[in-house]
């Protein structure tokens, strides 16, 4: 047990030690950016969500960790109304999302997924400018603004007048981020942005992500069933399990938590590092 | 080789009947595109009216062709004239394939883009015309070169009515036990067909895509 600890200390924590300044947020951003208010959303005869409460505040990472069917995709869709909660509200900054109008309101929010969902038939500086194309940018700022982010995500500017299928995996998705910026959006929604990526590339795009968040100041909601993503990226972590919110903790927490479920998750985690630890001895 | 001299020396009726039968069938692919397409895609996003929709569309396509016409015949405005009729019958039986291209065209759009689209916040206009219409083209001209080649070869039937076209030759030469007027009608529609599946081909591959 000792040595697994060690293990998921170094790899995990050493890294993920970034001046997040959370104390300092709380002071500053008492107003939630976003508000869940005893949420609940159910479809035909299934409850996927109930009695949801939850506060985002300013320039956070919020994770939201759970397995599949926890309801953690749900929540995140139903902060930029893909779906519209059975009852209970959500409030974007301080705005009830069902008195918002809802086209400004997922203007206002970055959105990433898993699949990236690319426009297949836009060159990368299409996909990258369209927001700011509907918004009426003129043609040199959405340019200027698609070469600013590319830098941003990390990919060669000469990439912008290719497409999507010519891509890797990994540049999709830095696209898909890119693209999720354009427009720079207070808040982004994220969902299991890394998950269909290889390890390393994974790897790559978090590491990525904390150095841009420290930029960028956004407020993130973070979708994830990895608890190691969710340690390193979460300044917290919401712990979510059968369509109910189970406890939110700071990462440094998450691991002594004794909490049944989040001590299951650090227990499954540390398994598989004791286990591989174990065959190199043995 | 009396074929080509009968058309030679008939080549203004030729021209003519061609031109009779392009227009019945321009005419008729052209409506069907403007329902079906619209159709299809009201379909695609309320998949509650799939089912009745297809289904009429396909009780349609299994009337024999020379029965609608008869159907039709004593509806008032439309009996009138024949080439109305024709226009009609046509009309409805291009509408299959597109409506169910454009069905499965819009419905075969990766749902990740669409829901990136969406979240993105992109109006359902703006969702429809630069991403799912273009992503589907290919499907729906695909439909619609079925249909114009079925309607190439239908509309020869239209001229049992009196609505003209290549036709006139073919039931001329029914009539008369002559097989160098039958072909006189066969031969240039069965170009027409081929030309047109040829062009709605090159147009779907210009618009395919990446």
């Amino acid at each position: 047990m000792q040595i697994y600890f060690q293990h998921a200390r170094l790899s995990v924590y050493s890294k993920q030690k970034i001046p997040v300044c959370w104390a300092d947020m709380q002071a500053v951003a008492t107003n939630p950016v976003i508000e869940f208010r005893d949420v609940s959303y159910r479809v035909a005869d299934t409850q996927v969500l109930s009695g949801f409460n939850l506060q985002v505040y300013g320039g956070e990472t919020l994770v939201l960790l759970g397995r599949s069917g926890s309801g953690k995709t749900t929540s995140l869709k139903l902060v930029n109304r893909l779906l519209t909660p059975t009852s209970g509200d959500i409030r974007v900054k301080g705005l009830s999302n069902k008195d918002a109008d809802l086209i400004r309101l997922r203007r206002g929010i970055g959105y990433v997924i898993q699949d990236v969902g690319l426009f297949p038939h836009f060159t990368i500086e299409r996909n990258i400018g369209l927001v700011p194309k509907i918004e009426g940018w003129p043609e040199e700022r959405i340019r200027a603004r698609v070469q600013e982010l590319l830098q941003t995500v990390g990919l060669a500017p000469g990439i912008a007048s290719r497409y999507p299928h010519q891509l890797s995996g990994g540049q999709r998705q830095r696209v898909g981020v890119a693209r999720a910026l354009a427009a720079d959006p207070e808040i982004l929604l994220m969902d299991e942005p890394f998950g269909a990526l290889d390890p390393l590339t994974r790897d790559e795009l978090q590491r990525e992500f904390l150095i841009l968040r420290q930029r960028l100041h956004k407020t993130v909601v973070f979708v994830t069933h990895d608890l190691r993503e969710a340690l390193r990226l979460g300044s917290r972590i919401a712990l979510m399990e059968a369509g109910r919110l189970v406890t939110v903790l700071a990462p440094e927490d998450f691991l002594r938590s004794t909490d049944p479920l989040a001590a299951a998750y650090v227990r499954a985690f540390g398994e598989g590092l004791e286990s591989a630890a174990n065959r190199g001895t043995s | 080789m009396n074929v080509f001299r009968f058309m030679l020396h008939n080549h203004d009726q030729v021209l003519e009947l061609t031109l009779e039968h392009l227009r019945l069938v321009g005419f008729s692919t052209l409506l069907a595109m403007l329902i079906g397409i619209p159709l299809g895609i009201g379909i695609a996003h309320r998949p509650r009216f799939n089912k009745p929709v297809l289904a009429t569309a396909n009780i349609i396509q299994t009337i024999p062709s020379l029965a609608l016409f008869g159907f039709l015949l004593p509806v008032p405005w439309l009996g009138a004239r024949a080439d109305r009729l024709a226009i009609l019958a046509l009309t409805l039986y291009a509408l299959l394939p597109i409506i169910r291209n454009t069905y499965t065209g819009i419905r075969g759009v990766d749902a990740a883009v669409v829901e990136a689209g969406r979240g993105m916040g992109l109006t359902e206009s703006q969702l429809l015309f630069q991403v799912e219409l273009p992503l589907a083209v290919s499907v729906i001209l695909s439909g619609v070169r079925v249909a114009v080649v079925i309607s190439v070869g239908l509309a020869t039937i239209a001229a049992a009515i009196g609505a003209g076209g290549l036709g006139e030759f073919i039931f001329r030469g029914l009539a008369m036990v002559d097989d160098r007027v039958i072909l006189a009608g066969a031969i240039p529609a069965a170009l027409l067909a081929l030309l047109a599946d040829f062009g709605v081909g090159w147009l779907e591959r210009r618009l395919q895509p990446r």
